[in-house]
Formats: structure tokens, sequence, C-alpha cells
């Protein structure tokens, strides 16, 4: 990612420093580290829909955009002269109400795709979201399935604004029903996404705005990812570090920096929001017995936070020592380009966490 | 401002009825069927049998039963808060519904939803929503997804229409609107039907909306808009039939707004201060069950015999629902979690 050229420069081992380094990240141009190869990810996710709308015919698209258009960052580009108008169906802006047509067209059997303009906007579309896609089953003691998927991008973005840089995934995790998943590498996004689409619940499909562009090699044959798995992203026995979406990538810059200083980290992608893959989760804690929480979500009542619980209620007897949750702050995302990279997650803010941890310096 | 006098009901000729013996008689028994478990409702409610919110139905049952009645056993409904009398109009035993509002095992939401959410994937009964307007999305959906099959699928078989039912309430709310566009847009085969009973809870229709005549908000959708008398169950019948085959046509939505009246309060735990002795009295007088009774003994399609004979019939299946209920099975506690996901059967 971009910032990794910043963070050589700038010391990390002082929350001092931070400044001077959200500084350099602002001024360093975009660029993309990342290995560059044969996929980019929104052409992963269309992939994706593609394959899965050719192999079900019950599959189909909705949202602002997403045909004639292409979708805001182009995931849907020309699916429409392949599948036709109904199938990826432009909708007038009205969140809630396509939102909840496409409830009920998932059960009386179709399997909709509902691509949010900007994840953000799905707001408008709580009700829907919250008690009909996610408690209708339920409630209706099982007399109806809901199919369904909200995908879209989502995240802290460059300097959108507070209603374009949601962190969402506070607000929909007490739904009850909702499965969310947070997609971080083109290879997971293909997979993962093909794997929501035939999961017969509903589903947020969270993708980062900042990653859309991101490539890889993938491979030719059809895959497709469980949901419910957590990714081991890097293994080693000092310190886990939990993580998903856009931070599995500042966590890496970190980690460059930590395995130099001999600092091991065991990095997993949780991929699964809700549920939460425990087993993976577990394993790691009883041979690191030290966590790190890194996420963009709000600290308040975040994943971090259900997370941190959740540890305590299940691993304390392995923790050596207090779990520590990075998160953004709980503030609207602010415009002003410093003041957002202040209010998420750096990566010398990990590489100093980490450094605590594996000292014992607490 | 509270509206002072009543609008003038759209007048219905009987001439223009034209209804046989026997689909007379379907129509009577499931508005008999409507009136009578809900009077149980209110008794079974009030013995401590059922808790919760309880909104009743009585007054209001042409409507239910003049349109699903007109309809065929795989079209869908979808209803709110007060579906009771929808679900058993779409099919659901009297028993299955008895026995969700006694909150058991045995009942058709599986104890799970209660009064106010029904459902039967069986009966094509998308269920009852119990916040104002948003089951009208939900039944928006259905309807795009029989096109969807008929259009991009193919299938010539796929011509279900959708009743879609909500109040004069749900009427302001902005998913009305917006389905109201996104149906006609799309040539949706669905009925919207608004049972204007003159009152959201204690907010007179006049005093929540700029334009009482609901049905004129179909015109600038470039929709069929209806009103008709919600009392009369063959003017509702009627009008209901036309919307059908316009729907199955595929020829798009109707906006129908039946004048209706809730003959009880909103709830049953609502003291009903508002509304006037006078505006009560004016639609006590036009009970639709005594009118179709009338009807059909004047045009010497039955017998006063032959609808009392219907009368106890029903009550005795009220009873036996009743009984049903009682005897059902709690759910399991050790379920409280099934259902959550669809891997729950």
């Amino acid at each position: 990612m971009d910032e990794s050229c910043a963070l050589s420069s700038a010391s990390p081992n002082s929350l001092s420093n931070l400044f001077t380094f959200v500084l350099a990240t602002y001024t360093t141009s975009l660029r993309q580290e990342i290995e560059m190869a044969e996929t980019l990810l929104y052409n992963a996710l269309k992939e994706a829909i593609d394959e899965e709308m050719a192999r079900d015919s019950q599959v189909f698209v909705l949202g602002e955009d997403v045909g004639h258009y292409g979708g805001s960052y182009k995931v849907t580009k020309d699916l429409y002269k392949k599948y036709g108008e109904l199938r990826v169906l432009d909708t007038p802006i009205a969140e809630n109400s396509f939102t909840g047509m496409a409830v009920g067209a998932a059960m009386t059997g179709l399997r909709p795709i509902i691509e949010g303009m900007n994840m953000g906007f799905l707001l408008l579309a709580f009700n829907q979201i919250a008690n009909n896609a996610g408690m209708l089953r339920y409630t209706s003691g099982g007399n109806f399935k809901i199919p369904l998927v909200i995908r879209g991008p989502g995240g802290v973005g460059r300097q959108l604004g507070a209603e374009h840089s949601q962190r969402l995934e506070a607000y929909f995790q007490g739904v009850p029903g909702l499965k969310m998943v947070a997609c971080s590498t083109p290879y997971n996004a293909k997979g993962l996404l093909k794997a929501a689409i035939r999961d017969d619940n509903p589903v947020l499909f969270f993708e980062h705005v900042l990653l859309y562009n991101l490539k890889q090699d993938l491979p030719s044959e059809d895959y497709v990812l469980p949901l419910d798995k957590a990714e081991v992203v890097q293994e080693g026995s000092d310190v886990t570090i939990l993580t998903y979406s856009r931070m599995r990538h500042h966590v890496a810059q970190a980690t460059k920096l930590l395995d130099k200083e001999g600092i091991g980290a065991d990095v997993i992608d949780l991929i699964s929001l809700k549920p939460i893959d425990f087993e993976t989760v577990g394993a790691s804690i009883r041979k690191t017995h030290r966590v790190i929480i890194v996420e963009e979500c709000m600290k308040s009542g975040g994943i971090g936070a259900e997370l941190s619980a959740s540890i305590m209620d299940r691993f304390f007897d392995e923790l050596d020592a207090p779990v520590i949750r990075l998160a953004s702050q709980d503030i609207p995302t602010p415009y002003n380009g410093t003041l957002e990279n202040l209010t998420i997650v750096q990566p010398p803010q990990i590489v100093e966490a980490a450094q605590k941890l594996a000292t014992n310096r607490l | 401002m509270v509206q002072e006098r009543e609008r003038v009901l759209p007048s219905f000729s009987t001439t223009q009825a034209n209804i046989t013996r026997e689909d007379g008689l379907i129509v009577y028994e499931d508005m008999v069927l409507g009136r009578l478990f809900e009077d149980k409702c209110a008794e079974m409610y009030y013995r401590g049998k059922m808790f919760g919110f309880v909104h009743l139905y009585n007054g209001q049952e042409a409507v239910s039963s003049g349109v699903i009645k007109a309809m065929r056993k795989d079209d869908y409904v979808s209803s709110t808060y007060r579906d009771h009398v929808h679900a058993l109009s779409a099919g659901v035993p009297a028993r299955e519904v008895m026995a969700e509002l006694f909150g058991k095992a045995t009942g058709c939401s599986k104890g799970r939803g209660g009064s106010m959410h029904m459902f039967s994937s069986e009966h094509n009964l998308l269920g009852g929503y119990a916040f104002v307007a948003e089951g009208i999305p939900v039944a928006t959906g259905a309807a795009f997804q029989s096109k969807y099959r008929r259009e991009a699928l193919g299938d010539p078989n796929a011509d279900q229409v959708t009743a879609c039912f909500f109040g004069d309430g749900a009427s302001n709310n902005g998913q009305f609107f917006e389905c109201l566009n996104m149906a006609a847009l799309w040539k949706l085969p669905i009925l919207f039907v608004v049972e204007n009973n003159k009152w959201a809870i204690g907010m007179a229709h006049d005093r929540a909306t700029s334009q009482p005549e609901i049905y004129k908000k179909a015109e600038v959708f470039d929709m069929a808009g209806v009103e008709v008398d919600g009392m009369d169950v063959l003017a509702v019948r009627a009008v209901a039939q036309e919307a059908v085959a316009r729907a199955r046509a595929g020829e798009g939505p109707t906006l129908i707004e039946a004048l209706t009246y809730r003959f009880r309060g909103h709830s049953l735990a609502d003291p009903d201060e508002l509304r006037s002795k006078a505006e009560k009295d004016f639609w006590f007088a036009r009970d639709p069950i005594k009118r179709l009774a009338a009807y059909l003994m004047e045009q010497n399609l039955a017998t006063q015999e032959e609808l009392k004979g219907i009368n106890r019939r029903i009550q005795a299946t009220i009873e036996e629902a009743v009984q049903f209920g009682l005897e059902s099975p709690e759910p399991d506690p050790s379920e409280l979690y099934r259902f959550v996901f669809a891997e729950d059967k």
C-alpha cells in the first residue's frame, strides 16, 4: 500500500512521531505497492457475479447505476448487456424500498445481490436490512429464507467526507440473522463473494473503497471460499494480530518492521465479522497469549469491542496481557487529510503496540 | 382539523355484481370467519390467554375477503400488524393462527411471530409487517419475482399476482411512494390495497395528509387508481377482479383505496377516546356481513337458515381452534436459537 514508503522514513517507536508519519503519508502520492499481477479486485468481484449469474438464473443484481453505468466502481460493468435489464436492474434512488424489494424477491425464490453505491447509503435501508432481511426468517418460524447479498464500497477512503467514509460494521453487528463478511484481497474477494451468493442467508459483504485496485494472480478454475473461516496471513509466536479489510494491509506494513526486529506476529484476517471464527482465533491465542485487534471500525461498540469481550469470555486463562484494541476514533470522519489519517489506525501504532506486548512493557 | 362529514362512498349497483351462489357463500363464510375469529381473540385476550399488542379487523372484512377471494391460491398476500384476517382469507387454518396468538409451537410462525407476524409460505402469505409501510417493498419484490420468472426466465406459468394490504397511515410514508413508482415503472403485477379506516391510531387521516383521497395519488405515477366502498364486499370484489386481470395480463399495478372502518379501537389496549359516536354510528350501520347476507337472500342465492348454518359451522371451527391452541405445546426451550439461520429447518 501507499503508506509503506512513509513508514520506513518515520520512526515507529513513539506515538509522538505519528503526526510526522501522517503528514508524510498525506503528502505521498497515491501508489500501489502490492505485487502487480493479473486481476484487479473490482474485476475479481465482477468475475464472481458473472460466474454465479451464469451458473444460477435466480441470481440477479439490483441497485443504483449497476446497469448502464456499470456500478460506481465498475464492478458490474457491461453485465446488463449479457444478462438483460431485469437481471441487472437499475433502480431509482430509493434504498429502503429496493432493499425491501430484494427481501421479497428472496422470500419468493430469487437470489438478489444488492449493490450499495456506497455502503453508507444503506443506512437509509436499515429497517429493511434489520427487521426484514435479518430477523424475518426467525420471526416467521422458518417459513421463509432470505438468500440475499448486500455488497458495495465502504470504509474510510481518501477525503470523501463523513457520510461517504462510514464504519458500518458497528451498526449492523447486533442484527440477528445477518452474516457479515469483509474481503481484503482479489483472491478472497472472488471466492467469498461466490460463497455469499450461494449462501441461503442474508450476507452483508464489505468491500473497501481503497482496495479495488489491488492486483493478484487468481486461479483460472472455479473456486469458492468458506464464509466462516478466518485466514491466517502470517504465522508467528510472539503476538496475535486480529484484523480485517484494509487494516490487513496496514498490519502487513507493520509486520515488515516487526519481522526485522525479531517480533513474530501471528496475523489473522477475520474475514467473517459475524460470526467470528473463534477456532482459528483461539488456536492463535493459545500460541502467543497476547492479542492486538486492529480495525477501521469505531472503538465504541465496534467489532474489536465485541471481539475483545468474547476473548475474555473464552480465552481469559490463555492471556498473558490485556487485549489491545486499535480502532478508529469515535468521531465523524473528518474531510481534512491529516485529520482523516489521525482518525484511523496507522502502521506505527501497530508496531508500537506489538513491541510493548512482546517486551511486556505494558 | 378532523373531517366533519364523511366522504361520499362510491356507489355500486348490485346489478353490477356478478357472483354465483357458490362464490357468494365462499365470501360470506370468509367474512364470518374473520369476524367471529376476532371476537374470540378479544375474549381470549381479556381472559389472559394471549399477550402483547392485538389489533382486530372487525368491520373491515369486506376488504380482505373481497380482494383475496378474487385471487388464486398461488397468488401472494402481504399484510400489516392487523393481519389475522388476511391470513385466514389466504387459507391459513384458523387453528394455526389461533395457536400463533397463544405463542404455541403449532402456530403458523411456530410461536416466534405473534399477532403482528403471521407467516405461511404454504399459503403464499408473505407475512404481517409490524412497522407501518415496511411490507410494501417486500410485496413489490414478490411481484417483481413474478415478472422476473415470466420475462427473464421465460416461464409462461409465472403469472402470480401480489396483493399488498396496508392502512391510510402507511400512505404518507416514503416506502409507499417509492414502491408505487417502481411498480408502475416496471409494470409489476401487484394490487396496492389501502384500507382507509380513517384513523392511524389517534391521528385522523385528514390531519395527516394534504390529499385525503389516496386513490388519486396513483395518477401521478401513471397508475390505475380506484376508490371503492370498503363496506361492500361485492364492490371490492369487482374492483379487485379488474385489478387482478390487469396485473395478470402484465398491464401493471393498481392502487385500490377501500373506504372502511374498524369497529374496535386501534388495538385491544386502545381506550378509543377520539372517535365520535356519530362517526361510529355511520359506519356501524354499514356492516359488510349484514349487507352481503341481505343481498344473498334478496337474490335467492341463499336462505337465512343456510347462512345461520354457516355461522354455526364457523363458530365450531373457532372453538376447535381455541381448543387446539390451548392443548398445543409451547416451543421447546432447547430450540430458542432455531430459525435464526436458513440451515435450521
